[in-house]
């Protein structure tokens, strides 16, 4: 039987490989949008070996100086270069977020699958509980949270995945409800699979395409979530840099004229989410062919 | 089911959330690190002394029996006392709450007056420049940290034209506040008939009711534009367009007012959205609202106004969706057979 499923999937993956480039050809925003993506998390992941400045070498000869070709987007008060901070800034903007989503996701899917096949009192629970975290915006709890915790890196993934997590159980529940009474579903229960094999091998996999979707969307709302708490003083802090909480270093220069300093922080966050939220709705459109063609 | 039946089925639901919503207002403050006792009883406090003091405040109690205490306490209107003021947090609340409350209706009202024309002229004009210049400012303000928007915001309109006031509370420096009957000054000062006031507060909350209409016009746009998409394809459209009827009379009468009772469910969303947009554009405002107040606390590990405002803050989000809730069974009577 593996035999005879192996050799029909390779050209199986190549044409899914070809459709998936020919839609994207098709949609110049998805890809300009993975696009930004990809070349964040490049810089992020080289900004050793491409950064033009060490991001914490002072130089008082060119403190404050606005973008020029020296410094393409200018230098702080202590002449540090503005550019190579944003690029080594943005891997904390990028890890922290997804780190969260990722361990989000894996509880908020278990978690999700459970309530959704045991049903009854499990799913009461689960679901009342959901509702109560739910009731708090995510940056009020996420507030709430680090000043509770502490703000380590550590301690914001944590909180920005507990903001996820009943997201994700309430989908998985409801994809779940709805799989469960399929036939294949039935099928493996009459042949004496037993429960936790079903929701794992059988129910868990179906329900994938849409938990890709809603986490690609969250990567954006929780790099927001962080970037507003450090902007307040409740997340990263100095000497740790990411991009809401250089943004808040730069506020007091808008008086003195260092327009930069606070624009092109915020600008990267922007940027980044927008690249997050886009291919998000791309991948819906592609995952999901229902939705094609339907904009929402 | 009856609508009474409904009604009482959708009360009772709220129980089980806020009782799981004080769990977690209780367990933050819990957890929060420093030791009330320790902030009440001075850093000169001899360990006797603090252990009285610990007592008094229940906190060698087992945590369920705290728990029981907060409960009793939020019955009775207690909501503990702020370290940093010394003073009960709810009568802070109530003296910062006007200040939210005007910024928030202020941001709502403006978001829907652009947002919904928004979102009709979207529809009507599908997939045209309209539509794709509506896309683009909705995934744009979705995209953009509130913060930033305001920082831009105070950056172009005061800093650079000047059109603004300086981003410094609610009314202009030298300015006396008007007498409080609402406590909302624009309000207040039309009813004294103070002019100069009036036209301060509208200037002080132009730029911060602007930043957040801005983050949450595009769900009240994208909802209007899909609501609207759906109903102009229904027959009763086609047989108003059929019949001749005028245009404008079909767009904003018959269809916009059928699409409205939709639109009222995304405003539970928004009003969440604003809740955590106040603390953000308060901070950058200087707006003396409680957003602002939750934020210098959370600085100063201040428990209570923490505890308070994020308890505050569910409360109202699950009161809110009740409401709306309630209304879209008594308009729509598909929702109580589900």
């Amino acid at each position: 039987m593996t035999e005879a499923a192996a050799s029909p999937v390779s050209p199986a993956v190549h044409s899914r490989g070809a459709e998936a480039w020919r839609i994207l050809r098709r949609n110049p925003v998805t890809l300009a949008a993975i696009t930004i993506i990809v070349v964040v998390s490049v810089a992020a992941a080289l900004a050793s070996l491409i950064a033009p400045f060490d991001p914490n070498a002072t130089d008082p000869a060119v403190a404050l100086s606005p973008p020029s070709p020296h410094n393409w987007l200018g230098t702080d008060l202590y002449g540090r270069d503005q550019l190579s901070r944003l690029m080594y800034a943005a891997r904390l903007d990028l890890l922290i977020p997804f780190a969260a989503t990722l361990s989000a996701l894996a509880i908020g899917a278990l978690v999700g699958a459970l309530a959704g096949y045991a049903g009854r009192w499990v799913d009461q629970i689960i679901m009342r509980a959901v509702e109560s975290v739910l009731a708090f915006p995510a940056l009020v709890l996420a507030m709430g949270l680090t000043a509770a915790l502490g703000n380590s890196i550590g301690n914001i993934v944590l909180t920005l995945a507990i903001t996820q997590i009943p997201i994700y159980i309430r989908l998985i529940r409801g994809e779940m409800l709805r799989v469960r009474e399929m036939e294949y579903a039935e099928a493996a229960r009459a042949v004496g699979n037993p429960a936790w094999r079903i929701v794992l091998v059988h129910l868990l996999p179906n329900c994938i395409p849409p938990l890709i979707v809603q986490a690609t969307l969250a990567m954006g709302f929780a790099l927001l979530t962080m970037a507003a708490l450090s902007f307040l003083g409740l997340g990263i802090r100095p000497p740790d840099s990411e991009w809401g909480e250089m943004t808040a270093e730069g506020v007091g220069y808008m008086v003195t004229d260092e327009w930069w300093l606070f624009v092109f922080p915020g600008l990267m966050i922007m940027i980044s989410v927008l690249a997050f939220n886009l291919v998000g709705d791309g991948l819906r459109d592609f995952l999901d062919p229902r939705m094609r063609g339907v904009r929402s | 089911m009856s609508l009474a039946l409904y009604v009482l089925r959708r009360l009772l639901s709220v129980i089980p959330t806020l009782f799981g919503v004080t769990l977690v207002s209780f367990f933050l403050t819990y957890t929060l690190p420093g030791n009330p006792a320790m902030v009440k009883a001075g850093p000169l406090a001899t360990p006797e002394y603090l252990a009285e003091v610990e007592r008094r405040m229940g906190l060698d109690q087992p945590m369920w029996v705290q728990y029981g205490r907060y409960v009793s306490g939020l019955f009775r209107g207690d909501l503990g006392e702020s370290a940093s003021t010394g003073r009960p947090v709810l009568q802070d609340f109530v003296q910062r709450l006007p200040a939210t409350l005007e910024l928030t209706v202020a941001s709502l009202t403006l978001a829907m007056l652009i947002g919904i024309p928004l979102g009709v002229l979207s529809a009507v004009h599908r997939d045209t420049i309209i539509d794709h210049v509506g896309r683009i400012v909705g995934v744009a303000g979705v995209a953009m940290p509130t913060f930033w928007t305001g920082l831009l915001f105070v950056f172009v309109f005061f800093y650079l034209i000047g059109w603004a006031p300086a981003p410094l509370g609610r009314l202009a420096p030298g300015l006396a506040a008007p007498p409080t009957v609402t406590g909302l000054y624009v309000i207040d000062s039309i009813l004294a008939g103070n002019w100069p006031a009036l036209r301060s507060s509208i200037a002080q909350l132009a730029l911060p009711s602007a930043t957040l209409a801005f983050s949450v016009m595009a769900p009240i746009a994208r909802m209007v534009r899909a609501t609207m998409l759906e109903i102009l394809s229904s027959d009763y459209i086609t047989a108003a367009w059929a019949a001749g009827l005028p245009r404008r009379r079909v767009i904003y009468g018959d269809a916009l007012r059928n699409a409205l009772i939709p639109i009222v469910t995304t405003l539970g969303v928004v009003f969440g959205f604003l809740m955590a947009g106040n603390a953000v554009v308060e901070t950058v405002f200087s707006w003396p609202g409680i957003g602002n107040y939750a934020v210098t606390a959370l600085l100063t590990k201040d428990s209570g106004p923490i505890q308070s405002f994020v308890l505050f803050v569910a409360v109202m989000y699950v009161i809110v969706n009740l409401i709306v809730d309630l209304l879209y069974a008594v308009v729509d009577p598909r929702i109580r057979l589900s």
